[in-house]
C-alpha cells in the first residue's frame, strides 16, 4: 500500500525543501539600483520593463534566464475575460499584448455571438517564441538589469524596503522593490504519491525568501493548481477530433499593432470528449490523488479545476471537453487542455488513454499539481504595496491570483506605483469601474480568497463599459500620465476619440427618408420598412441592422478606419444599456469617494459589530465603498460607519472653524 | 448648508384633540406669513420677538383653514438651528391635511423623513451620544429585534421582498454562470424562461404599488374572516362586536348579500372582519355561490375565527371547515357556552391546533378573553397584516417603481432579442432597489437612509 506520509514527515521536509548552510558566504554590496524586481515571469516582466520604461535603474532577479516569461501552463494569453486584461495591459503601456500579436500562431475573437461586453480575444502562443520575444525585449530595454540569482531575503530599515540580498551573498540596495515570485516559493509538484521539491517544469524552487518574508511579519498561506500532460502530436488520431480553426480576420491584442501585420497561416486546436470510461479510471482511483489523500494543503482553484475535481463536482456530466493545443511551431508537444491532474502516473497514462484519439498517444510530460506559499492579499494596499513595508510591492500568482494575464495586470501595477513611489508622485490605483484591472485588484485586496483567484466576466459589475474593444478610451490617457504612452499614441488615440464624437453626432442628425432605396435596403436585411422618415441611429439601434449595412443609404458617409465605425456602432447601439451602466458607476463612485482615514481605530466605534471591527481593522479599507465589499461587514455597518464619518467631519468643520474664529 | 424649507405634521395623523405642523428652513417664517393672520390683520410674524406664541388663523387665500397658535423660534435656538415655526391647530386629519397643503403651496417642501432630525445633526444640534443612540437603531433594525408592532407591516414586506430578490438574483447568478462557464451550463434561450419570471416578480411589484395608492391601511385592517357552519352564531358574534362599545372605524356594506364586510379595532388593533355564509354541503345553487365564496375568502384571510355551536354535535361540515383552516392562523370560539355543551374543547383540539375560547355571543361572555388572545397573537407576531396593505413609505413606494421600471427593461431586452449578458443589467438594478427597502443595499446617502426611520415631524 502506499504511504502517502513518511514519517517524521516535517523533519523530511525540510530537509528536502534545502536548509542550506550558507553560513560562509560572503556578503557583498553591489551598487544600488532604485527598483529590484525579483521574479520575471509575466509579472516580473510588466513590473520591471515599467520601471525601467519610466527612467528608474531597475534590475529583474530570476532563478533563471531560460524561464523569463516562461508559460508553464496552457499556450495561451487571453480568453473570456483575461483578454480584457490583456488590452488594459496595452492601454496602460504594457507588454504582454505586443508580444503575443509577435509570437501568436492562432487567434480566435470569443464570444463574439453574444453581446460586445463579453468579446473577448485569444491566441494560441508559440511559447519557446512568446518566451524569447519577451526575454530580448527585457534586455534590449534600457536601465533594465537581467540577473540570475535567487533572492533569499529582503533588508528592512524603519519599515522601509531598502534591498534585496542573493543566494550567493550579493546585497543590493533599492528604494523599492516588487515581489513577482509566482509559484516558486517552496514550490513541490505532485504526481501522485511522488512529490519532487521543485517549481515549475522541474526548475529550481527558492526555498528561503518565505522565512525572510514571515519575519518581516507577512502572513504566507498555501495555494495549488494543476497542469496537464503534454501529448507527441505524432501519435494522436485527430480524425476522431474537431478541428478548432482561427479566426479569418485576426484581431491584434495590441492597439499599436497593425492589423495588416497580424493576418497570417494559423495553426488549429483540436476538440475531443472524456467519456464514462475515463470517469470511471478517476473515481476508481481518487483515494490516489493526493488532494483527495490530504496530501496537498494547498487550495486549489474552482474555476480552473482539475479532470478529478470536475468528476466529483459534475457527478452527472457524462463528459467533459478536452482540447489538444499546439505547444508551438517547432516542436511536436500538444497541451491536453481540459485534463489538468494530480493522479498518479499510471492513473494518468490509463485515464488519457481512454479519451478519443488519445488511444495510442505518447505522454511527453505528465501532468502534474505545484504547491507554492503565497499571500493572502489583504496586507496590500490598493495600489499593491505592503501596508507593513514601505516601498514592497508584489504582484502576479503570489498574490494568490492564478493565470498568466492576472500575473501581468498585478505585475504592471505593483511595477507602475513601486516607480511613483520612487519618483514621489502619486500612486495609481484603478477603480472597479476603470477596468478589469481595477476590479481585479480590489478583489485581491479586499476580499479573502482561499483559492487561486482567476479573473471572470462575472466579477466585472460595469462590464457593458469595460469592453476589450474600448481599453485605450478608458486608459490610455492615464498611461499618458504614468509616462508609458508616448505622445504619438495618445494623440492618435485623442483624433479616433474626436472622430467617433463626430460620427455619433452626425449619424444622430442624418435623416432617412422612407424612399423605396431605403425601403429596398431595409427589406433585404431582413427589417422592417420605414412609415416615416428616421434618424440614421434609430435605424442602426435596430437589433437586425449595423452601421455598415445602411452605406448605401448614407450618402454623406466619410471612410472611417474600423476603430472608429465599430465605436460609433456599439456606442449607438447599446445607447440606454451604457447609459444605465453609467449610472450605476455614479452611485458607486460616490462610497468610493467616501475616503476613509487609514489612521481610524474600528474597535472603538460604537455600533459596529465585532467581526466587522475585526474585519475592518486587518483589512483597514481605504474608502466607504472598498470597506462595503468586505465579507462580513454588512449595510447595517457601513450605515455605522457612515454617521461615524459625518460626525467626524462635522467635528473637523467645527474645529476649523473655532480655530480660524481664535485667529 | 441645506437651506430649503421643509415642513410637515408633526403630531400623528389621528382625531386627537390638537394637530401641530411644524416647518424649518431660511424661509419658514415668511411662508408662515403668507398664510397667517392675526385678529387685527397687521402683526407680521418675521417681526416679532423669537420664542413667542402668536394667536391667529390661516388663510389659503381668502379661504380660512383654521384658528391657531404660531410658535416662532429662530435659529440656531431651535431643534433643527434654522429658523422654525410651530403652528398648533384644532387637529382632525382633515384639517391638517389642509394646513400642510397650504403650507406646501407657498412655499415649503414636504420633509422626508427624518429630515427634521437629520438636519438636527447636520446642524451639530444632536452630540455624538444621541447619534450613537441613533446608532442603535440601525442595528437593532437588522437584528430584527426591533420587530414589534409597529413594523408588523415591515415584517410581512420584507418576507417578499426577501423572495423577489432571491428570485432575481438567482437568475442573474445563472446568466453570470453561463458565461464564465458556457461548457457547462448553456444560457440560449434563457430568455422565454426568464421572461416567465419576470412578469411574475412585475405583477407582484405592481400589486404592492397600487396598494401604496390608495392608503388601503387606514381604511382596512387585518383580514379577519368569520368561519362556520350555518347556525353556529357568527352573526350575533359580528353583532357584539360592532356592539356600542366597540369602535367602528367605518362601515362598508357586503358587496353581496351573502357577505357582510365591517371594519373594527379591538384594542387599537384594526381588524376587517367578513362575516360569511355558513359552510355547509347544499344543493342550493345561492347557497352555494355564498359558501364557495366563503371559502375563498378564508383562504386569503390573515385569520380566522371559527365559530363552533358547542350545543350541537360535530358533524361533516365542521370537519370540512378544519380541514379548510388547517394551515391558517385560526382562534377558535366555542360559542353557545350558556346551553348544555355536546362539543368541548378537547374535541376541537384533537383536530386544530389554535387558542379556543368559550364564549357566548347571546350572553356577551367570554369577550374579554377573545380580546387579549387577538393581542397577544397579534404583539407576538403570530398575525401578519396581508401583504398588499404595507407600503405606506414613500422611499419604499419610489424602490419599487424603479424595480418595476428595471424589470420593464428586461422585458425589453427579452423581446428585442438581446443577448443574455445584457439581461442583467437591469436584473441587478433591480435587485438593488428591492435592497434599499429591507436594507439589504448599501445607501449612497448616509443620513438619508438612517434618518427616514424616524417618524416624518420629529
Amino acid at each position: 500500500m502506499f504511504s502517502h506520509k513518511p514519517e517524521n514527515f516535517e523533519a523530511s521536509e525540510a530537509k528536502r525543501y534545502g536548509k542550506n548552510n550558507r553560513s560562509k558566504t560572503v556578503e557583498y554590496k553591489y551598487e544600488a539600483y532604485d527598483v529590484a524586481v525579483i521574479g520575471a515571469g509575466h509579472a516580473g516582466c510588466e513590473a520591471a520593463l515599467a520601471c525601467a520604461r519610466l527612467g528608474l535603474k531597475t534590475i529583474i532577479f530570476t532563478i533563471s534566464v531560460e524561464s523569463i516569461a516562461m508559460m508553464p501552463c496552457n499556450p495561451n494569453i487571453g480568453g473570456s475575460s483575461k483578454g480584457h486584461l490583456v488590452r488594459e495591459i496595452d492601454a496602460l503601456g504594457g507588454e504582454m499584448g505586443k508580444n503575443i500579436d509577435k509570437t501568436f500562431i492562432q487567434s480566435k475573437m470569443l464570444n463574439s455571438s453574444k453581446g460586445p461586453a463579453v468579446h473577448s480575444l485569444r491566441a494560441q502562443a508559440d511559447k519557446a517564441d512568446y518566451s524569447r520575444e519577451m526575454r530580448q525585449t527585457l534586455e534590449n530595454t534600457e536601465n533594465l538589469t537581467i540577473k540570475q540569482a535567487e533572492i533569499v531575503d529582503i533588508i528592512v530599515e524603519e519599515g522601509s524596503i531598502t534591498g534585496v540580498k542573493t543566494y550567493t551573498g550579493g546585497i543590493y540596495p533599492c528604494k523599492a522593490a516588487v515581489l513577482a515570485t509566482g509559484t516558486y516559493l517552496k514550490a513541490r509538484c505532485l504526481c501522485g504519491e511522488t512529490i519532487t521539491y521543485t517549481g515549475p517544469n522541474g526548475l529550481k524552487a527558492a526555498n528561503d525568501l518565505s522565512d525572510a518574508l514571515r519575519r518581516e511579519g507577512i502572513e504566507l498561506v498555501r495555494f495549488k493548481t494543476g497542469t496537464p500532460a503534454r501529448m507527441d502530436k505524432r501519435t494522436i488520431d485527430f480524425s476522431k477530433m474537431v478541428e478548432q480553426f482561427g479566426d479569418k480576420a485576426v484581431v491584434p491584442f495590441s492597439f499599436t499593432t497593425d492589423p495588416a501585420s497580424v493576418q497570417k497561416e494559423q495553426v488549429s486546436c483540436w476538440l475531443t470528449y472524456t467519456n464514462e470510461e475515463t470517469h470511471q479510471i478517476i473515481r476508481d482511483n481518487l483515494d490516489r490523488s493526493p488532494i483527495y489523500a490530504g496530501i496537498i494543503e494547498g487550495t486549489g482553484p474552482r474555476y480552473c479545476p482539475s479532470i478529478e475535481d470536475k468528476i466529483v463536482k459534475f457527478a452527472d456530466k457524462n463528459r467533459h471537453q478536452v482540447f489538444l493545443e499546439p505547444e508551438g511551431l517547432h516542436t511536436n508537444e500538444m497541451y491536453v487542455g481540459g485534463m489538468s491532474s494530480s493522479l498518479p502516473e499510471d492513473v494518468q497514462y490509463r485515464m488519457y488513454h481512454t479519451v478519443p484519439g488519445l488511444e495510442n498517444a505518447r505522454i511527453v510530460r505528465n501532468a502534474y499539481a505545484i504547491e507554492y506559499d503565497c499571500i493572502p492579499a489583504i496586507q496590500l494596499k490598493p495600489t499593491l504595496e505592503f501596508k507593513k513595508i514601505n516601498g514592497l510591492f508584489s504582484g502576479g500568482q503570489f498574490n494568490g491570483s492564478s493565470g498568466y494575464e492576472e500575473a501581468a495586470a498585478q505585475g504592471l501595477m505593483a511595477g507602475i506605483n513601486a516607480a511613483m513611489k520612487v519618483l514621489g508622485r502619486d500612486q495609481v490605483i484603478l477603480k472597479r469601474s476603470d477596468a478589469y484591472i481595477g476590479v481585479l485588484i480590489d478583489d485581491l485586496v479586499t476580499k479573502e480568497t482561499h483559492e487561486p483567484y482567476r479573473m471572470m466576466t462575472s466579477r466585472a459589475e460595469y462590464r457593458l463599459l469595460l469592453r476589450q474593444d474600448n481599453a485605450d478610451q478608458r486608459l490610455t490617457a492615464i498611461g499618458h500620465d504614468i509616462g508609458l504612452i508616448d505622445d504619438v499614441r495618445y494623440q492618435h488615440l485623442l483624433q479616433k476619440e474626436v472622430l467617433i464624437y463626430r460620427e455619433i453626432e452626425r449619424v444622430s442628425h442624418v435623416n432617412i427618408g422612407a424612399g423605396p432605396k431605403t425601403q429596398k435596403l431595409l427589406e433585404a436585411c431582413g427589417s422592417t420598412p420605414l412609415k416615416t422618415a428616421a434618424t440614421l441611429a434609430e435605424l442602426i439601434r435596430r437589433p437586425e441592422l449595423t452601421y455598415k449595412m445602411l452605406a448605401d443609404i448614407d450618402e454623406e458617409r466619410q471612410n472611417l478606419p474600423d476603430e472608429v465605425t465599430n465605436q460609433v456602432e456599439i456606442s449607438i447601439k447599446y445607447d440606454g444599456y451604457i447609459k444605465r451602466q453609467l449610472s450605476q458607476v455614479e452611485k458607486f463612485k460616490k462610497l468610493e469617494n467616501k475616503v476613509l482615514p487609514d489612521d481610524i481605530c474600528y474597535s472603538e466605534i460604537h455600533g459596529l459589530r465585532i467581526e466587522a471591527q475585526q474585519k475592518l481593522d486587518k483589512i483597514k479599507p481605504v474608502s466607504i465603498g472598498q470597506a462595503s465589499r468586505i465579507s462580513g461587514v454588512t449595510p447595517a455597518d457601513i450605515s455605522v460607519l457612515l454617521i461615524y464619518l459625518s460626525q467626524n467631519n462635522q467635528k473637523q468643520h467645527e474645529q476649523e472653524s473655532s480655530a480660524s474664529e481664535n485667529k | 448648508m441645506q437651506s430649503d424649507t421643509i415642513a410637515a405634521i408633526s403630531t400623528g395623523m389621528t382625531n386627537a384633540g390638537i394637530g401641530k405642523i411644524r416647518l424649518s428652513g431660511d424661509d419658514a417664517v415668511a411662508i408662515a406669513d403668507r398664510i397667517y393672520r392675526s385678529p387685527g390683520g397687521r402683526k407680521k410674524l418675521s417681526e416679532v420677538l423669537t420664542h413667542t406664541i402668536h394667536y391667529g388663523y390661516i388663510y389659503d387665500g381668502d379661504c380660512m383653514i383654521d384658528e391657531v397658535l404660531v410658535l416662532i423660534m429662530r435659529g440656531p435656538n431651535s431643534y433643527t438651528r434654522e429658523d422654525v415655526v410651530e403652528i398648533d391647530c384644532h387637529g382632525g386629519v382633515v384639517v391638517m391635511q389642509r394646513l400642510l397643503e397650504t403650507v406646501l403651496k407657498y412655499g415649503a417642501r414636504l420633509a422626508e423623513p427624518g429630515e427634521f432630525t437629520k438636519r438636527a445633526f447636520l446642524n451639530g444640534r444632536i452630540d455624538l451620544s444621541q447619534a450613537e443612540a441613533v446608532i442603535d437603531v440601525i442595528n437593532a433594525k437588522s437584528d430584527m429585534a426591533l420587530e414589534s408592532s409597529l413594523s408588523q407591516l415591515r415584517g410581512s414586506v420584507k418576507q417578499k421582498i426577501e423572495k423577489l430578490r432571491k428570485g432575481i438574483i438567482g437568475n442573474i447568478a445563472f446568466i453570470e454562470a453561463a458565461l464564465d462557464d458556457p461548457e457547462h451550463i448553456q444560457a440560449e434561450g434563457f430568455g422565454d424562461e426568464l421572461a416567465v419570471q419576470v412578469r411574475g416578480y412585475m405583477d407582484e411589484l405592481q400589486k404592492m404599488l397600487d396598494s401604496a395608492d390608495n392608503g388601503r391601511i387606514i381604511k382596512e385592517g387585518i383580514k379577519t374572516v368569520i368561519l362556520g357552519k350555518p347556525n353556529a352564531g357568527k352573526s350575533s358574534l359580528m353583532n357584539v362586536l360592532l356592539g356600542e362599545n366597540r369602535a367602528i372605524v367605518t362601515e362598508i356594506a357586503g358587496t353581496t348579500r351573502d357577505t357582510l364586510e365591517e371594519n373594527v379595532s379591538i384594542h387599537g388593533i384594526p381588524l376587517n372582519i367578513i362575516d360569511t355564509a355558513g359552510i355547509r354541503q347544499t344543493e342550493d345553487v345561492v347557497e352555494k355561490i355564498g359558501v364557495k365564496k366563503a371559502i375563498g375568502f378564508a383562504e386569503e384571510a390573515d385569520l380566522i375565527i371559527y365559530v363552533v355551536d358547542s350545543s350541537t354535535e360535530m358533524d361533516q361540515n365542521d370537519e370540512n371547515i378544519i380541514r379548510m383552516i388547517r394551515d391558517k392562523k385560526v382562534i377558535v370560539l366555542m360559542n353557545k357556552s350558556d346551553l348544555k355543551p355536546v362539543v368541548s374543547c378537547s374535541d376541537i383540539e384533537q383536530h386544530l391546533q389554535a387558542p379556543i375560547i368559550e364564549i357566548s355571543a347571546r350572553e356577551e361572555t367570554g369577550l374579554d378573553a377573545f380580546e387579549n388572545t387577538l393581542k397577544d397573537m397579534f404583539f407576538a407576531g403570530d398575525i401578519h397584516y396581508n401583504d398588499e396593505l404595507c407600503i405606506t413609505n414613500v422611499r419604499h413606494k419610489a424602490a419599487i417603481a424603479a424595480a418595476l421600471e428595471s424589470l420593464k427593461m428586461v422585458m425589453n431586452s427579452i423581446n428585442d432579442g438581446m443577448p443574455e449578458d445584457f439581461f442583467s443589467i437591469d436584473l441587478m438594478d433591480a435587485y438593488e432597489q428591492l435592497g434599499h427597502i429591507i436594507g439589504e443595499a448599501v445607501e449612497d446617502d448616509l443620513v438619508d437612509t438612517i434618518f427616514s426611520d424616524f417618524c416624518m415631524g420629529k
